[in-house]
């Protein structure tokens, strides 16, 4: 490890995103407030006004400007932060298209929330799930410090030459976004040290004035195709440099999180369950009471969301007996919650054990202990035979 | 599946029952603070109830009475009042702790 | 606010923390209900707390509430904020409760009905779970002045000295 030992104190989940984006020296930030990622916007404007962070802030009317500020400057060249959530989210959703599409490295913290349709403001991952196909990366996190350490490490990704993409990284609203933990926030120097790699490679393409570049260009028929491809293969790329990067994060700074996924007590695990962002922190205690039980459950934690990771999935749950996903949010017209779709679809590489879904965590409502509980029940009965439900609303049970 | 939950709503999508007053919200639970009337100072003039954000004053015949049901505790009727019959207490004050 | 700086107040004890709010309508004024854990090792756990160990009343009004003591682990401290002296057991699991006149001192002391300071200094007092010299050790995280710094000491120091305990 080579990183000094960086200052440890409390903070909240938003205040930490801000933090570690200010460290990775954004040059353009424009930002929208919304619940529950408030705190993230007003910490950042304090950061330009007291002079910690020399950045140019845009103040916009919206999201959707947020987002169309970020992608020029990052055409322009600068580095960029935004955050936002659920409405803001889905209020940006033609520019993240055109910042995914015109492959503007884009940093964005996303802070779960649910989304319109039923006014709710409450946590959930639907916001997410809503903007899978936009062509970003989408990463989840389970606490604090893994909000710090990923947004470093999402520069390194996102503005990687083989990659540039944007990149969103979520954590549950309220859960985590106002949760109050211990963390430590690296030093400016090792921050820098760590992304000082990006420097040595070929200059992405840019706008510069006086010269004749263009940025997004109309696609007619080939030309569409092409730069769907190449966006279509980055993206695939992306899964490999994930693990990389998190190889090199543990290396220099003493902490990592398995990359795509985390594979927790999965070894010798007879039955899995798959979740996502703090559920997962809930489901590791649930493992471990469990095994003391005698029941050999492990857990996938699922941090890369798009691209898919489909080979460290495959690789960490080929011959498991059974497999519980727990989705906090809807996939309209699947019987399942949408990573549990996803999941199933690779049956000809996972073998047939069943795929249990379960909806659980909507609305603010506590994915908790006993819920976790009956899942690894259920999934444990699914291997042993007995019937199963394919789909389990928890709440409404 | 097996629902066990039992369905509130009337209606398939989230619609509100404005019902009655469209007062559907405990806004009673809101309060951190009550209008205590002195009756003695009380001349029945109206202007609480005129005032009143939720239109919570009751006629009473001879004074106004607040309903606790949706008291928002917001104190507009105690500062309108032009005879001061009208006191904020805390809700502390109320609270059965025996 | 109150629960985070117990939350870094037993940082500095040495324990893990882990405090989150909760909150319905986005208002002023509206119940809040925070959630504080904290451990010898990492927690893990994100979810609401079901079955407290302890639970602080900021606002007497809340009281009415019927499902304010719902869960509580047999055994389990009550810290209340309130002029009075003395208190009815509310519930069989409350084993022991701590009275305080947290508005009343913060009002002396700061100036305004600020009470998280002396409640936190009077949580240190009647539970022991950290000492009063944490809590004091957090207080310049969060408030910047030597002047409302030194007035807020002064109201946790007053909260722990003057919390009554009473064991039922």
């Amino acid at each position: 490890m080579k990183a000094k030992k960086g200052a440890i104190s409390v903070m909240m989940g938003n205040v930490v995103a801000a933090n570690a984006a200010r460290l990775c020296r954004p040059e353009v930030v424009s930002l929208y407030p919304i619940t529950p990622q408030s705190e993230v916007a007003e910490t950042m404007s304090g950061f330009v006004s007291d002079g910690s962070l020399n950045a140019e802030i845009v103040e916009v009317e919206g999201e959707n400007s947020a987002m169309n500020v970020c992608r020029a400057a990052s055409l322009a060249g600068a580095r960029t932060f935004t955050a936002t959530s659920s409405y803001g989210l889905v209020y940006m959703y033609d520019t993240i298209l055109e910042t995914a599409g015109f492959r503007a490295p884009v940093v964005m913290v996303n802070v779960n929330r649910e989304t319109p349709g039923i006014h709710a403001v409450s946590s959930g991952q639907q916001d997410m799930i809503s903007t899978r196909d936009a062509g970003w990366i989408q990463i989840i996190v389970e606490n604090n410090q893994e909000i710090a350490d990923q947004i470093v490490m999402a520069y390194r990704l996102a503005e990687d030459y083989d990659i540039q993409l944007p990149i969103m990284v979520n954590y549950d609203g309220y859960y985590l976004s106002y949760l109050n933990e211990e963390v430590e926030i690296p030093l400016q120097e090792d921050v820098d040290a760590f992304l000082a790699p990006l420097k040595d490679q070929p200059k992405r393409p840019r706008i510069i004035p006086g010269k004749a570049t263009g940025a997004g260009t109309h696609g007619m028929e080939m030309g569409y195709v092409e730069a769907r491809y190449k966006h279509w293969a980055a993206m695939d790329r992306v899964k490999n440099k994930v693990d990389e990067i998190d190889k090199a994060f543990g290396d220099y700074f003493g902490r990592s999180y398995g990359g795509q996924i985390e594979e927790y007590k999965m070894a010798d695990a007879d039955i899995a369950i798959l979740a996502s962002g703090s559920a997962a922190g809930t489901a590791k205690e649930v493992v471990d009471a469990k095994r003391a039980e005698g029941i050999k459950v492990g857990l996938v934690k699922l941090r890369l969301f798009r691209p898919f990771p489909e080979e460290r999935l495959v690789q960490a749950l080929k011959g498991k007996k059974a497999i519980g996903v727990i989705d906090r949010s809807v996939c309209f017209g699947w019987k399942a919650g949408p990573m549990a779709v996803e999941l199933k679809s690779l049956a000809n590489k996972l073998g047939t054990m069943p795929i249990l879904s379960f909806i659980d965590g909507l609305a603010n409502l506590d994915i908790n202990v006993p819920h976790i509980n009956r899942v690894v029940d259920e999934v444990n009965g699914a291997a042993k035979g007995k019937p199963y439900q394919e789909v389990t609303w928890i709440p409404l049970e | 599946m097996v629902i066990k939950y039992k369905f509130q709503m009337q209606t398939e999508a989230p619609w509100s029952d404005a019902n009655q007053k469209m007062l559907a919200l405990d806004t009673g639970g809101w309060r951190t603070e009550r209008p205590i009337l002195d009756k003695a100072l009380c001349n029945y003039c109206g202007l609480c109830s005129i005032y009143c954000p939720v239109q919570c004053m009751k006629d009473k015949g001879d004074h106004y009475e607040v309903d606790l049901t949706w008291c928002k505790g917001c104190g507009i009727c105690a500062h309108e009042c032009p005879k001061k019959a009208l006191a904020m207490k805390p809700e502390g004050d109320f609270t059965n702790e025996g | 606010m109150a629960a985070k700086m117990l939350a870094s107040a037993l940082l500095v004890e040495g324990k893990h923390v882990a405090s989150f709010p909760m909150y319905g309508f986005e208002r002023r004024g509206a119940p809040v209900v925070a959630f504080t854990r904290f451990d010898d090792k990492p927690i893990r756990l994100k979810t609401q707390i079901y079955e407290p160990d302890c639970i602080i009343v900021i606002d007497p009004g809340l009281l009415t509430l019927p499902t304010l003591f719902t869960g509580l682990k047999a055994d389990s401290f009550f810290l209340l904020n309130t002029a009075k002296k003395d208190f009815k057991q509310p519930n069989p699991a409350l084993k022991t409760c701590g009275l305080v006149n947290a508005t009343g001192i913060a009002v002396q002391e700061i100036g305004r009905d600020i009470p998280n300071t002396c409640l936190l200094g009077a949580f240190a007092a009647a539970t022991g779970w950290l000492s009063l010299d944490s809590v004091l050790k957090s207080l310049p995280e969060y408030l910047s002045g030597a002047d409302i710094l030194k007035k807020n000491m002064a109201s946790a120091e007053r909260g722990y000295k003057e919390v009554e305990v009473i064991k039922w």
